[in-house]
């Protein structure tokens, strides 16, 4: 049995096709825009030539309420040196997200990716999972889960060098 | 390069892609259900043990019958976070 020449090249397209629609987004990627995520009247903060950690979290994740307090200290520690936190929820109930804000009040802008548009795009592979991006706003680590001090200090570590490296390079 | 043979070599490579896109189904990161949509099965309903009379009675007759005592599934819900 032999197919014909004509759909053994579609088939060969399609295949390829396939490959390539596996579109998560990993180290060295741009990062999607965010804002669309912005609700109306609201500014995002200016991440143009900043370090920016963006982290997907909903409110049934319990890693997820565990890492916000990781995140309020390194906010605290780290803004003043350029560090942007954006925090996107993937719960799909407004409730469930005013809930969580309203409980643990995080210092960092936190967003909630209606219609979960954003969380397909990038593909997150675990919840939480976050995307520490350079100045030049690709991704430069991706961090899955939260495992309390040691994504802490892995953190802690890329962002030391990501803030490191030369500004002028990117403005 | 005649007909035929061109015609090997692109059923070798579709041969080979193929297996590739479905070495996929084999991966372990491979999920049905995305973890962004695993709201309701981290939800607490359910949960096994969400009823303490209902696992006091299962515990009862599993220690009755097998004269065994805990080690009964693991904690957690569905979602699957870490």
């Amino acid at each position: 049995m032999s197919l014909p020449f004509k759909v053994r090249v579609r088939l060969l397209l399609f295949f390829s096709a396939c490959l390539c629609l596996r579109a998560e987004v990993r180290v060295g990627d741009p990062f999607p825009s965010l804002s669309a995520l912005a609700p109306a009247g609201a500014e995002l903060p200016a991440g143009a030539g900043k370090v920016v950690l963006v982290d997907f979290w909903a409110s049934w994740c319990a890693p997820c309420k565990e890492s916000f307090h990781s995140y309020a200290q390194l906010q605290s520690d780290y803004r003043s040196r350029g560090l942007v936190i954006v925090a996107v929820s993937v719960d799909e109930k407004q409730s469930a997200f005013d809930a969580f804000v309203k409980k643990l009040s995080p210092p960092f802008m936190v967003l909630r990716d209606q219609g979960q548009q954003l969380v397909r795009q990038v593909s997150v592979p675990a919840m939480p999972t976050c995307y520490l991006l350079g100045r030049d706003g690709r991704v430069r680590f991706v961090h899955q889960g939260f495992r309390g001090v040691e994504t802490d200090r892995a953190i802690r570590q890329e962002t030391d060098l990501l803030l490191a490296e030369n500004t002028s390079a990117h403005e | 390069m005649n007909k035929i043979l061109l015609c090997r070599l692109s059923a070798l490579f579709l041969t080979a892609l193929s297996l590739t896109a479905l070495g996929g189904c084999a991966n372990a990161n491979l999920v049905r259900v995305h973890p962004w949509e695993r709201a309701t099965l981290a939800d607490y309903t359910m949960r096994p043990d969400r009823d303490p009379l209902a696992t006091a009675l299962g515990e009862h007759t599993y220690f009755s019958r097998e004269s065994a005592s805990g080690g009964r599934g693991v904690g957690g819900s569905g979602c699957g976070c870490n």
